[in-house]
């Protein structure tokens, strides 16, 4: 068997796709420059020179790089905001529950004893209630911890969360009523999604926290946590309304005059033949919807709460840390961008999944 | 006919239905006005926009039109809203720029720059785009030299930590003549196209329409402007005491506003931009070729029309994201509609409602009418099937 020596393949595609014309290989020199310019004083500055303990700003001094000992101090406070540190754990029990109730969800493929749907039904109906005692408290021996306090990545995955799991039935019925065929539904659904995907989420934020309570009768009201949830819910629900709706338009229409024919109903045929082949379809534009939905909720920071931008935002005004801005951002940034391009994979890889190609 | 045929009758449902919704949506939303009115009246809060009139009594640091402190509040929300539209027009230029270039640097046969253009792509899209405003912010902009060591160019352009300084014209009386040259100049050039159009259309023969149409433009007013010893200064920005005086000024939160949004948004642009290209069949552009077309031309004439009936309708929606994502300049308190309006003046006058629905007003309108636009358009373009 003839085999090419390595070296030569590999000069074959250096040629081929960096140098085969003069413009080429300008362009590949220009790159090479501004790689040159950005990436070796960025490791320097993160890696090499950086300082990663220490008690305040003035420790990270002797060095030129990154002060670490920053994020390495406040990281508690990063993850769980002003939450009591002593109660702590409640939380990460919570996300331990969740962690194993998806790990149960991926093997549910492999072990037939575990069915998908059961574990589907523990994440949607007990476990937000267990969730929501162990975050809050106040009865059964558990210290009561207000929402005010709570903070951190944790409140931005509280918030995304409760966001997405809220607004997906929201939509999926505005969906459903956007394409009736009762004129008064459907133009009820087509103003609200319309007006909802035409103004920002912050005005929406700003009307749950500012108008809501003007809303309601005398005497109730609402925590701002749960305001802020609402907003974003309802703003949610609208752009996942027109992800189902695109989903329920690749259904062929045959499908569902196969099941009228069948003397289903509406809501039969749409809940045993139309929506399973719809919402199979909409994953990766739900995952995308949850990917702006999690880099959206940095938005409630505006109104005044501590979500992980906002508490890492706060913490560089520190006077023991002042400086440290550089730091707190990158870090911020590094974390957000983990979150979201994993999702993002994710969604291209169901996508690829789906194309059967036909 | 019995009661159950009549129940199971399509229509009298469908009616029936219709009116249940009709009704809760209503009982709903009297039950809203109704707490409304009562909380209103219980806080002492009177309903109207009577406030707008009165005096807004806070400064603002940076207006288009004339504003005080003794300004309404109706002249403070104009100043939020051009302030608005400005960081978004620019934002858009210059979104559309560097979206358009990555865009076609991701299509680079060069897989160092394909590769640098996709990581662009990954790395800006994952990110938060408030998080990259107090980056800009806090971080690059801050972080600027004082105006006495400011970077400059050419001695006319400043830039430090109050913000980019840039020369402003002055124009003389006599200028308004060379407004009227480019307008005479931009007729003769749409003549010029047609008449090219027109005439390459019946016989065949090319004409060089763009070169010729350019030239009358740009050479036409500055014929003018010669002829006039050019009736034009330039007020350069200075430093006096403390500060830079005379110029315009482009203030931190601006700039950081515009380089966030439009480097933000140029991350979906480019992914855009490369989807319509690789929409456009192969085959297209190899027939272009094999019928003696220039690459140029190809890409111009083939490639290109085609590409933008893909690109034009996501494009307008990132366009008009850029317009709803520039309130998030409420979070570095860039004079911008929300900040000004919703911020400042709803908690000064207290008229949650009025204010909020008015903010939510403008931006409706703006997207309804650009979504309208963009319906007629692609109407006009739709492919006509022969």
């Amino acid at each position: 068997m003839h085999t090419t020596p390595i070296h030569i393949n590999s000069m074959k595609w250096l040629h081929k796709n960096l140098f085969s014309s003069s413009l080429n290989t300008m362009l590949t020199m220009a790159a090479l420059y501004l790689l040159w310019i950005v990436v070796p004083p960025a490791i320097e500055w993160s890696l090499l020179e950086a300082t990663w303990v220490g008690e305040s700003r003035s420790a990270c001094e002797p060095n030129s790089g990154a002060c670490w000992a920053f994020v390495d101090a406040r990281i508690e406070q990063f993850l769980y905001g002003l939450y009591p540190a002593t109660e702590r754990w409640r939380v990460n029990l919570a996300f331990a529950i969740l962690f194993l109730l998806f790990i149960g969800l991926f093997l549910a493929g492999t072990i037939k004893q575990l069915k998908r749907s059961w574990i589907v039904t523990l994440i949607l109906i007990p476990y937000p209630v267990i969730a929501l005692y162990l975050f809050s408290g106040g009865s059964f021996g558990l210290v009561e911890v207000e929402t005010t306090q709570w903070g951190g990545l944790f409140l931005t995955i509280v918030i995304a969360g409760v966001g997405i799991v809220a607004s997906f039935p929201l939509g999926i019925l505005l969906a459903l009523a956007r394409r009736s065929e009762m004129r008064a539904v459907r133009s009820l659904a087509i103003a609200f999604i319309e007006l909802i995907r035409g103004v920002p989420l912050i005005s929406v934020l700003f009307m749950a926290s500012v108008m809501l309570p003007l809303f309601l009768p005398e005497g109730v009201n609402f925590d701002k946590l749960l305001r802020a949830l609402i907003g974003i819910t309802l703003f949610q629900s609208a752009y996942m309304a027109e992800v189902v709706r695109g989903g329920l338009q690749a259904v062929p229409s045959g499908q569902v005059e196969a099941a009228e024919s069948l003397g289903l109903g509406y809501w039969s045929s749409m809940r045993l033949i139309v929506l399973p082949q719809a919402l199979k379809l909409v994953i990766p534009g739900v995952v995308n919807t949850f990917i702006a939905l999690f880099k959206d909720t940095t938005l409630v920071m505006i109104i005044g709460m501590f979500d992980f931008l906002g508490i890492v935002q706060a913490a560089t005004t520190n006077p023991k840390w002042l400086g440290t801005a550089v730091e707190g951002y990158v870090f911020c940034a590094a974390v957000y961008w983990i979150f979201c391009f994993s999702m993002s994979r994710y969604s291209i890889s169901v996508e690829r999944k789906l194309d059967t190609g036909y | 006919m019995n009661l159950l045929t009549v129940w199971n009758h399509e229509r009298f449902r469908n009616i029936l239905f219709q009116l249940l919704t009709i009704a809760l949506a209503g009982w709903a939303g009297w039950t809203l006005f109704d707490n409304l009115q009562t909380n209103l009246s219980h806080r002492g809060i009177s309903t109207g926009f009577d406030f707008l009139d009165s005096e807004a009594g806070f400064g603002i640091i940076t207006h288009l039109v004339e504003y005080s402190e003794s300004s309404s509040y109706k002249r403070a929300f104009l100043v939020g809203l051009l302030n608005t539209l400005l960081v978004s027009f620019f934002g858009i230029i210059l979104a559309t720029i560097i979206g358009i270039m990555v865009g076609i640097a991701r299509l680079s046969s060069n897989w160092l720059v394909s590769h640098l253009a996709l990581w662009y792509v990954e790395l800006i899209r994952n990110i938060p785009l408030l998080l990259q405003i107090f980056f800009w912010y806090f971080v690059v902009l801050r972080n600027l030299p004082a105006p006495r060591q400011s970077m400059e160019w050419g001695e006319a352009l400043f830039l430090n930590n109050r913000g980019l300084y840039v020369p402003s014209p002055i124009f003389e009386e006599q200028f308004s003549l060379v407004w009227w040259a480019l307008a005479v100049a931009l007729v003769i050039a749409l003549i010029v196209l047609r008449w090219a159009l027109r005439r390459q259309h019946s016989t065949g023969a090319a004409f060089p329409r763009w070169r010729v149409a350019l030239g009358v433009v740009v050479l036409i007013p500055a014929a003018t402007l010669a002829l006039l010893d050019f009736p034009l200064n330039w007020e350069i920005p200075a430093l006096r005491g403390f500060n830079f005086q005379g110029g315009v000024v482009m203030i931190p939160e601006f700039m950081a506003l515009l380089l966030a949004l439009s480097i933000y948004t140029a991350s979906y642009i480019a992914e855009i931009v490369r989807g319509g290209i690789e929409a456009v069949n192969r085959g297209q552009s190899e027939a272009a070729l094999s019928l003696g077309l220039t690459r140029g031309q190809t890409l111009r004439l083939v490639v290109m029309p085609q590409a933008l009936r893909v690109i034009i309708p996501p494009l307008t929606n990132q366009y008009l994201n850029l317009l709803k994502n520039s309130s998030l300049a409420a979070a570095i308190a860039y004079p911008e509609l929300v900040s000004v309006f919703a911020g400042t003046v709803l908690n000064q006058t207290g008229q949650a409602v009025e204010v909020i629905g008015i903010t939510m007003a403008v931006y409706l309108s703006i997207s309804l009418t650009i979504s309208l636009l963009m319906n007629w358009y692609n109407h006009k373009i739709k492919l006509v099937e022969r």
